[in-house]
């Protein structure tokens, strides 16, 4: 077992459709939480912010920012439930979103009522 | 219904094409987001967790079947297939793409609707009674009134930029449906002793993280007088409400801060420097736009209907639907149809864009080509002979759209909450959903009887929660969902805001906590006393010692 990585990756929505997305550590943005790059510095963190800014001038993205996470075994979790459930799609509707394509992932997004 | 005239028509698609420009800018970077937000929120486009969300405007609840088909299509092409009705009385889709916006906008205009002014700091759109035109307690049909206020307040270039949002609403009856009492401006129609009408102007009502109930300004203003007076009140908000911090911003704290003495005259001064030339044309103007909303042609019928007393006697499910779901039309042999958006454990507001079909259809039939959306999330059609009932409950139950829930504990507001919401705090839908199961026994709820559970996903109580018999906040609480209970609201004329009972819940104890206060309740009520009624006779006390028993 892989040890517990703690960090920040950043976030956005996609400029022409508003799906959230996360930045790789190629600079690409991923719809699916697990191939983004986790910052486990902050100047690696400020640095990734910056590539994101750029990105928004660019047209991109847009409201990118910081949050916090972690990975294990490869897969990350966002450490706040409205960062789970971006990465997911809504939990009434498990049919739809990130979670319905394939694209969700590994972790539930929070615990059932 | 309204039917656009020349002017409406240009004007909503000038708009569309602004709109259409205004996107390319952005996706070509010509425009920032700082810059372009405004401009989206304008015509109703937020950014929301999964996607753009689109709000468009229901004016006045009131929808043809046409449009009704055509929020369908845009459902199926642009979005996942569904929309959700609101407690605005409009509908919002979920999965909207800033690039295709321009499209549905443009979708929208051909059949007579747009999305302006479902944001920003203006006069959002007016809502009403649902059962306009067709309540048997009604003194006269409110919507020519919203037309005038939607005509008078759209793209207002004085009150286009206020110190924050704006909610009218507008009742023609007694029993308040409209939740007028906790608008920023309420309406409410009332009849005097000579026959005349009049219209009583409540102020500063509202929700939010300061709910408050409105105070009367003006108890029978004359109806030529509304916009002239309603000027004077916006002008005054306009000078002196607070824009130094929003959430001081709504004209509820301007009353209150003022209070409502200082407030009065000081709008009465205003409106004593009104022109009074303009009353005139609004009096030919309003007769106009009543025209338009003329009753429908019913025919004359015996209030008995042979065929639907014959169907609730061969059918118990039927009955049940009829007794819990009907409303009291004014014409003998109709009466109002409440079609329940609440299916057990469903998603309060949502409809299939299928269910939109089946619904228009119906509309289309049985009942004039007209559809209602209520603030409670239902649909609602108005105008039903008493003969149809059992054809109309058969086709709802081929397309899940029979719940027999109106008006009861099942019958749930829910505001999207976490799981589509940006703004929100903590999810609301799974826990309606929760408390939609566990009352789903028709038995028990009916035995409970007339029950509002009203939930808002954050503070800013799009759920309604403070004016719910019993409201639930959905807050966060150290990166946990937690849900706080009020008890003792109420959006009618009688309107009451919840009081807190006590620490909050888990997301998963909520239903046992609402089951818990509702059999402590069964125990003390008296003959057909109703929660309500029940809970202001004796208090929090008895609810908080069952719930809180064992802490």
């Amino acid at each position: 077992m892989t040890a517990t990585e703690k960090g920040q990756l950043v976030t956005a929505n996609r400029l022409r459709d508003g799906i959230a997305v996360f930045l790789t550590r190629s600079g690409q943005w991923s719809e699916v939480i697990d191939d983004a790059a986790l910052a486990l510095e902050p100047q690696a963190a400020a640095a990734l912010e910056l590539r994101a800014k750029d990105d928004e001038k660019a047209t991109l993205v847009t409201g990118a920012y910081l949050i916090d996470a972690e990975r294990r075994e490869g897969r990350v979790r966002a450490a706040h439930i409205r960062e789970r459930m971006r990465a997911l799609g809504p939990t009434v509707r498990l049919d739809l979103g990130k979670q319905a394509e394939g694209k969700g992932a590994g972790f539930a997004a929070p615990e059932g009522v | 219904m309204y039917r656009y005239d020349e002017f409406d028509h240009q004007f909503v698609r000038d708009r569309t094409n602004q709109f259409r420009n205004q996107a390319d800018r952005r996706l070509k970077g010509e425009l920032t987001e700082e810059e372009f937000r405004p401009l989206r929120l304008m015509n109703g486009l937020y950014l929301q967790l999964h996607a753009y969300m689109l709000r468009v405007a229901i004016p006045y609840g009131t929808l043809s079947s046409r449009q009704m088909r055509q929020l369908a299509f845009i459902a199926d092409k642009w979005d996942k297939g569904y929309g959700h009705f609101t407690t605005r009385q409009n509908i919002q889709y979920n999965w909207i793409k800033l690039e295709d916006t321009a499209d549905i906008l443009d979708a929208l205009a051909e059949v007579e609707m747009h999305a302006i002014q479902t944001s920003g700091n203006c006069i959002r759109n007016v809502t009403t009674d649902h059962w306009a035109g067709a309540a048997a307690d009604e003194i006269a049909d409110p919507r020519p009134v919203g037309e005038l206020l939607r005509q008078w307040s759209s793209l207002h270039p004085e009150f286009s930029y206020l110190p924050r949002k704006f909610k009218i609403a507008v009742t023609g009856a007694p029993n308040d449906r409209a939740a007028v009492k906790v608008h920023d401006i309420g309406l409410r129609l009332h009849k005097n002793a000579e026959g005349a009408v009049g219209w009583e102007v409540i102020v500063g009502g509202g929700l939010g993280r300061t709910p408050m109930v409105g105070v009367t300004v003006r108890d029978f203003l004359p109806e030529h007088e509304l916009i002239g007076y309603l000027e004077a009140i916006m002008r005054v908000y306009n000078l002196y409400g607070r824009r130094d911090n929003k959430y001081k911003a709504r004209i509820k704290i301007l009353v209150h801060e003022l209070g409502a003495e200082k407030f009065k005259s000081e709008v009465e001064a205003e409106y004593a420097r009104r022109p009074h030339a303009s009353t005139e044309v609004e009096e030919r103007e309003l007769k106009r736009i009543a025209a338009y909303f003329a009753a429908p042609q019913l025919e004359k019928l015996p209030r008995w209907s042979a065929a639907f007393e014959e169907a609730k006697l061969k059918s118990p499910d039927f009955a049940r639907w009829a007794k819990n779901n009907l409303g009291p039309h004014h014409a003998d042999g109709y009466a109002i149809v409440n079609i329940s958006l609440k299916p057990d454990g469903g998603i309060p507001g949502d409809a299939t864009s299928d269910q939109m079909r089946v619904m228009a259809d119906l509309a289309e039939r049985y009942s004039f080509d007209e559809l209602r959306v209520s603030h409670a999330q239902n649909i609602v059609l108005p105008h039903v002979k008493k003969d149809d009932l059992f054809a109309i409950w058969q086709a709802l139950q081929g397309a899940d759209l029979a719940a027999a829930n109106y008006g009861l504990a099942g019958d749930i507001i829910a505001c999207p909450g976490l799981d589509y919401c940006a703004l929100a705090t903590a999810r609301s839908i799974p826990i309606s959903q929760s408390i939609s199961r566990k009352f789903a026994n028709s038995a028990r709820q009916d035995e409970i009887g007339k029950l509002k559970i009203n939930i808002s996903g954050c503070i800013n109580a799009c759920g309604h929660h403070h004016v719910g018999h019993i409201g639930i906040l959905g807050l966060d609480k150290k990166g946990e969902e937690y849900y706080q209970i009020t008890l003792g609201g109420s959006s009618a004329e009688n309107a009451s805001i919840g009081t807190i009972l006590g620490p909050g819940f888990a997301g998963h104890e909520v239903a046992d906590a609402i089951e818990t206060i509702l059999d402590t309740y069964l125990k003390l009520r008296e003959p057909d006393e109703e929660f309500l009624a029940a809970y202001r006779r004796v208090g929090p006390k008895p609810f908080k010692e069952a719930l809180y028993a064992t802490a």
